[in-house]
């Protein structure tokens, strides 16, 4: 029973990482419209940029701080050079850039970083008994900040006027330009968004696993993307519903005799949602016009 | 009989070597090839890079059929060649051990029909949710196969479990003699299905996917049939990929590889099967001989990869910016080649050339035509964005200025 609940508790956190990518897919996804595969690696460069200041600095605080604005500055960039240029093209094209950009940061990050993985030990972080149950520190504390960050951004997208602007584009982007939204701004205020969090999670990340690698960001990317369609792509409760609910699967299957298979059963899921509720579980339903 | 020679006549008639250009120069480089290798004149690197380029035509093209023509983005084209390499080469190797000793070629042509018809079964798999699942969605879906498939495979004792599973080694000449016999049969059939009634069916769904289901296309036939054809010969390709390096691994079909051939079509263009073909020709060699030519050591191998995304990037933008719209009609490659045939046309035949202008070839996906469902939703209600608007053509102006 006490492993069970430790397992639960390891996978909230987890989950709370997954959360914190699928929040910039989904968010990007809705304002946007546009799946923003070169998220993940996004996360890379946040990690990349923790490992370079860590090395030089040594304060993991400020460093996480600085890996957030170039995160910021650079998802930004993407948008602007990349995506801004395609705003009313195709979204097939839009998605092939997406997919050349992450492509592109990729390659970039093999050149200049090289391909073995770097060891970043950002804390150093023991066990604590709570109510005797083993837990790891970097486990609550990746909780109980992805928790915070989620509800801060519920706050700031339902109480703040940008916030609201940020929902009226995603319902109708004309209207909302009609209305004095600058629709330019907003997405680009979107990116900046999900680049922070998808930075705040490479740090997660690291504090896990200890090190730094160029195609480290793929896997989190799309799982993180599974996670967003599971709960609903464009809707900001359903990427951490999803995000959760992969976590806890995710560390449930590794717990037991499927740890090598946890991949295809994530993704047999994420096939079966979208096969029986393409609007995922919060989703709201769309319908086709003619 | 009379029939038949009207028919004869018909063709003879409205036949074209243009419009068989290709198999014409594939004919051409078949015979050089089979003298070279007849003389046993191909050195070993060579006829092996060779092989790989006929190969990854047959995968470009394949995919070109989704991505192209029917407009559906799949990231498990890797995927499809796995399951062709992994269960046509263990055929090879395991099951009937003692034929592929004793006759290769039979061998190869089971092995190659076993692989590209397990393909294809999965592909009719995930042909299905392409039927409810549209753009972004399907993307991820065959990615998410991607991963399953290479998951299994490394899991499974039988297939290596992870590590190299040993396939039988071909011949490297004659691989590469079967490799452009099947280019051409996958090319041939690709080729006349998208000049037939299916193909235009095809390229409707692409278009307007509910205009072409209000005139009477079968949606769910033709969606399924694409897959089911790529996938196919993507197996085929997977088989040749097996009996070519001698031994796969799941490594070698990971997303990256979905990725490499996507590129491939991409850059030659959406809906040109003649540029897949080339675009996978000069990447493959590119990718072998970059590295030689810039003597790229470390890091820097991942040079090549950078550059084909930088461009794969820069293609999209230039083809698809909406405001990049002036420039492109302005140095349009295809309206150029015409004008200066004509310059050449006018040189020879100075007086008698008459301009004719060519039949309508529209098998370039045109996206900038293709209203999406956004779009649509957006024509109808009360969104208005006038950068998306038909606008008609302009009235001319009256000329002279005289009243």
């Amino acid at each position: 029973m006490l492993g069970f609940i430790t397992t639960f508790i390891d996978g909230l956190s987890l989950g709370g990482v997954y959360a914190l990518i699928a929040l910039g897919y989904t968010m990007v996804y809705g304002i946007a419209k546009m799946l923003n595969f070169a998220h993940g690696d996004i996360i890379m460069v946040g990690c990349y940029t923790i490992a370079v200041f860590f090395a030089s600095i040594g304060l993991p605080l400020v460093t996480i701080l600085i890996a957030i604005i170039v995160c910021v500055i650079f998802g930004i960039c993407v948008e602007r050079l990349a995506y801004r240029p395609l705003r009313g093209a195709s979204p097939l094209a839009v998605l092939i850039t997406a997919i050349g950009v992450s492509y592109l940061l990729q390659s970039l990050a093999q050149i200049i970083f090289g391909v073995t993985p770097r060891n970043v030990v950002l804390f150093k972080l023991g066990t604590v008994n709570v109510l005797g149950l083993k837990l790891k520190v970097d486990t609550l504390i990746t909780l109980f900040v992805a928790a915070a960050i989620m509800i801060g951004l519920t706050l700031f997208v339902n109480k703040t006027k940008t916030g609201r602007a940020m929902l009226a584009v995603s319902e109708d982007r004309g209207a909302a330009q009609l209305m004095g939204i600058s629709v330019n701004a907003i997405i680009a205020i979107t990116f900046a968004i999900g680049s922070a969090l998808a930075a705040v999670a490479g740090s997660f990340t690291i504090m896990t696993t200890f090190e730094v690698k160029n195609t480290m960001g793929a896997l989190p990317g799309i799982k993180a993307f599974t996670a967003a369609v599971i709960g609903g792509i464009g809707s900001i409760p359903g990427a951490m519903l999803g995000g959760l609910l992969l976590g806890v699967i995710e560390m449930f299957c590794n717990s037991s005799d499927l740890a090598s298979y946890t991949i295809a059963i994530e993704f047999s899921l994420l096939i079966l949602i979208l096969l029986v509720k393409p609007t995922g579980l919060l989703g709201k339903k769309r319908r086709e016009k003619v | 009989m009379a029939y038949l020679k009207d028919y004869f006549k018909s063709v003879k008639n409205g036949y074209k070597v243009k419009n068989h250009i290709v198999y014409y120069v594939l004919g051409s480089v078949f015979a050089i090839l089979l003298v070279l290798v007849m003389t046993d004149s191909l050195d070993r690197i060579t006829s092996s890079l060779l092989g790989r380029i006929g190969y990854t035509m047959i995968a470009a093209i394949s995919l070109s059929l989704v991505v192209g023509f029917l407009g559906e983005l799949s990231l498990g084209h890797a995927a499809f060649m796995a399951l062709g390499a992994f269960i046509g080469g263990y055929m090879q190797q395991y099951t009937f051990a003692s034929l592929t000793s004793a006759s290769p070629l039979l061998s190869i042509i089971i092995a190659m029909l076993i692989g590209g018809t397990v393909a294809a079964i999965f592909g009719f798999i995930v042909g299905l949710p392409a039927l409810r699942l549209k753009g972004d969605y399907l993307a991820i879906v065959t990615l998410a196969f991607c991963e399953i498939v290479k998951v299994i495979f490394q899991n499974s004792k039988k297939f290596g479990n992870g590590n190299v599973l040993e396939t039988y080694k071909y011949d490297r000449g004659h691989l590469l003699l079967i490799c452009l016999i099947v280019l051409f049969i996958a090319l041939a059939v690709i080729m006349n299905l998208i000049k037939s009634k299916h193909g235009r069916a095809i390229m409707a769904i692409r278009d307007n996917e509910i205009a072409a289901r209000a005139m009477g296309v079968n949606v769910t036939y033709y969606k399924l049939m694409v897959f089911v054809l790529s996938s196919f010969f993507a197996g085929i390709a997977g088989v040749l990929f097996a009996n070519a390096s001698g031994g796969v691994k799941c490594d070698n079909f990971s997303y990256d590889y979905s990725i490499d051939i996507l590129v491939m079509v991409v850059l030659g263009g959406m809906g040109s099967i003649k540029g897949s073909m080339i675009a996978a020709a000069l990447i493959t060699y590119l990718d072998t001989k970059l590295p030689i030519w810039l003597n790229l050591e470390g890091n820097w191998v991942a040079l090549p990869q950078m550059l084909y995304a930088l461009i794969l990037i820069l293609i999209v933008i230039y083809t698809n910016a909406p405001k990049l719209k002036g420039i492109r009609e302005k140095y349009n490659i295809h309206n150029g080649m015409v004008k200066v045939k004509g310059w050449i046309f006018r040189l020879f035949a100075r007086g008698k050339y008459q301009h004719k202008p060519d039949a309508e070839h529209d098998y370039r996906a045109d996206w900038s035509k293709v209203p999406t469902k956004i779009e649509m939703d957006a024509i109808l209600s009360t969104d208005f964005t006038p950068d998306n608007t038909y606008v008609p053509d302009k009235p001319d102006k009256p000329k002279g200025g005289k009243n």
